[in-house]
């Protein structure tokens, strides 16, 4: 985030040019237009692609998305329909059902896909042999096409040949339905189960992200601290988690934004509803009202749903960067 | 930092002692033994489960290892899927948008470095702003745009385009790219301006040669982003027959009604090149992670 702010800087700079001194200032005026307007011109040819693009693929859709979500379209005539769109998926059931599930995963995927990263970055840290190795190994996942390693997942996960329940069948311990669970009470098996496939996937980003903040700390706080006489679990609370805080914060804040837009992972293990819509996402109802309801299909109360998510998400963001410039000055 | 070894959390002193030294041997196979069984674990059922028989890749409990090998299953998921065809087009989209954000963002961003246009702040602004927008939020509005694209009136769906083009629309690609050319000496391209030298030339001659570490930064997590994609190519290239999904959506498509050993086998053949490619270049994806300014 600091680079961003830096890089704009760096660009109110003004450009470098031959300075032509000595003539007169209207005559130099007149010159420079056209070379002016010829610089402008070659800039923009270079621009355009990449314009035409963003504006097409990101800005207007943007724009789109939130005129969308004041209108209705019937028999082909669109026409403004206020706060219809958001009444209706208000008064959806499943509308909450679908972020209670959200949240759940969120909180369940940082309890697992944030501590855990850390936690093995700094084993993997201290190890001083077959580092190239395990970094491979933890990485490997995250290369996978998502629906080989989710297909493979609910192979494991099926409760008569699934590897799983075999494993705690042998252990003697209770077998479970994972993702085929029922439940709806916090935290539901199919929950945890899709947060388990999910961060073998994807923890290997994380975790090497954060093997680079720990060796950027230096060595002399660890001395200080050991001369103070402090064990591993001070040395970690007072040296590690401060001296990563930046990149520790803003991963945090990237994956409750990723998190939140959980949909590939639930809808390849059990189809994106789960039994008793106990594993249903956000994303993944926008999914359903846009795409899967074979009678009402509804682009418009989908892009309702989408500004909701998107106020939801930019309330986070917009929090992160406020949090952390008070504390950064 | 360069050559001595920075120290970490446990000092080199206290490793050395004989109790630290077997504490440290135990400690490391502990953690090879289940990083391997965890990480490369499933990778193995998911090659040997494929050459199952469909009965026993469904027997209670599952076996550790085929009773009776089928390679068949992997060449039946080979030709019923049609995975060469999944295959060719997964390379045809991934290398299509590489080309595509390679030219198109490179010359943006060379253009927003160097050239320096009026506006030029406010339209990089705005690119690298789309960061900022959750990708699933405009899911819904940017099918509609490519199935019906305003002004000239055509709809991309099940055309490459439709993975090619919104691919460019990447403010990281912006920032990444942008930020690299800023730190090349100014004094690099003014004399080659002097010399006579158009900015295209600029661009070709020296620009892109200094920044090959960034263009392969940019050119892996590219291909790895059109790779994985799920729900945009499911939306925009699902359906047709011959097929022109990718390998992602294929295998799930197959999924659906084939056996569990064919579903398998097909994951692994799918799992196969990205393996591939992670294994040649794991040193720049592994550097590449941590290039998008996300240091300590």
């Amino acid at each position: 985030m600091a680079d961003l702010v830096t890089a704009r800087k760096a660009d109110t700079l003004p450009p470098a040019r031959s300075a032509a001194g000595g003539r007169a200032a209207r005559g130099r005026a007149a010159r420079k237009l056209v070379p002016e307007a010829r610089r402008n011109l070659s800039a923009y040819g270079f621009l355009i692609g990449a314009v035409l693009c963003f504006a097409l693929f990101s800005w207007y859709p943007m724009v789109r998305e939130i005129i969308m979500s004041f209108q209705k379209t019937q028999l082909g005539v669109t026409s403004w329909a206020g706060l219809v769109n958001y009444r209706r998926i208000f008064n959806d059931p499943t509308f909450w059902t679908a972020w209670r599930n959200t949240l759940e995963f969120t909180l369940l995927a940082l309890l697992l896909g944030f501590a855990v990263p850390f936690f093995v970055a700094i084993l993997l840290n201290e190890l001083r042999h077959a580092k190239g190795y395990l970094r491979c190994l933890v990485y490997l996942p995250v290369m996978l096409p998502p629906a080989s390693a989710l297909l493979l997942f609910s192979y494991f996960y099926d409760p008569t040949y699934g590897l799983f329940n075999d494993i705690l069948h042998t252990l003697h311990l209770p077998t479970s339905q994972w993702v085929l669970s029922s439940g709806t009470r916090w935290p539901t098996a199919a929950m945890i189960s899709v947060v388990i496939a999910a961060t073998w996937m994807n923890m290997g980003g994380a975790t090497l992200i954060y093997l680079a903040a720990l060796q950027n700390i230096p060595g002399e706080l660890y001395e200080a601290a050991e001369l103070d006489g402090a064990g591993i679990v001070k040395k970690i609370r007072h040296i590690t988690i401060p001296q990563t805080k930046l990149v520790l914060s803003m991963l945090l804040m990237l994956q409750i934004i990723a998190t939140m837009q959980m949909f590939v992972e639930a809808f390849i293990l059990d189809g994106g509803q789960g039994v008793n819509n106990n594993t249903e996402s956000v994303v993944y109802l926008i999914y359903q009202y846009a795409f899967a309801m074979s009678s009402a299909s509804n682009f418009n109360s989908a892009a309702a749903l989408g500004v909701v998510l998107l106020v939801v998400l930019a309330t986070f963001s917009g929090g992160y960067v406020w949090l952390t410039r008070t504390r950064d000055r | 930092m360069a050559d001595s070894y920075a120290r970490s959390l446990i000092s080199s002193a206290q490793l050395n002692r004989a109790r630290g030294k077997i504490v440290y041997r135990i400690v490391l196979t502990v953690v090879i033994v289940i990083f391997t069984l965890i990480f490369i674990g499933p990778l193995y059922f998911l090659f040997t489960d494929g050459l199952k028989s469909t009965q026993e890749a469904i027997a209670a409990p599952p076996t550790l290892y085929p009773h009776a090998l089928h390679p068949s299953s992997y060449s039946r998921a080979w030709g019923e899927f049609s995975l060469g065809r999944l295959l060719l087009n997964t390379l045809y989209y991934a290398f299509g948008a590489l080309a595509f954000q390679l030219v198109f963002d490179v010359a943006a961003a060379y253009s927003l470095s160097r050239l320096r246009p009026a506006l030029g702040n406010v339209v990089l602004a705005m690119m690298v702003a789309t960061l900022m927008i959750p990708a699933m939020v405009l899911i819904v509005p940017l099918y509609i745009t490519v199935a019906h694209l305003p002004i000239v009136n055509i709809s991309l769906i099940g055309s490459p385009a439709a993975i090619w083009l919104p691919s460019v629309a990447n403010g990281f690609n912006i920032f990444l790219l942008k930020r690299f050319f800023d730190s090349i000496p100014a004094e690099l391209t003014e004399a080659a301006t002097i010399d006579g030298a158009s900015p295209l030339r600029v661009l070709r001659s020296i620009i892109i040669p200094i920044s090959r570490p960034i263009l392969a930064v940019v050119s892996i997590f590219s291909l790895v982003a059109v790779w994985k994609d799920f729900l945009w190519p499911l939306l925009v290239e699902g359906g047709f027959n011959p097929p022109r999904e990718t390998l992602n959506v294929g295998i799930w498509t197959a999924s659906q009604t084939a056996p569990e050993n064919m579903v398998l086998a097909a994951s692994a053949i799918a799992a196969v090149p990205t393996i591939i490619f992670f294994l040649i270049f794991q040193r720049n994806i592994l550097a590449g992670l941590t290039a998008g300014g996300v240091r300590g």
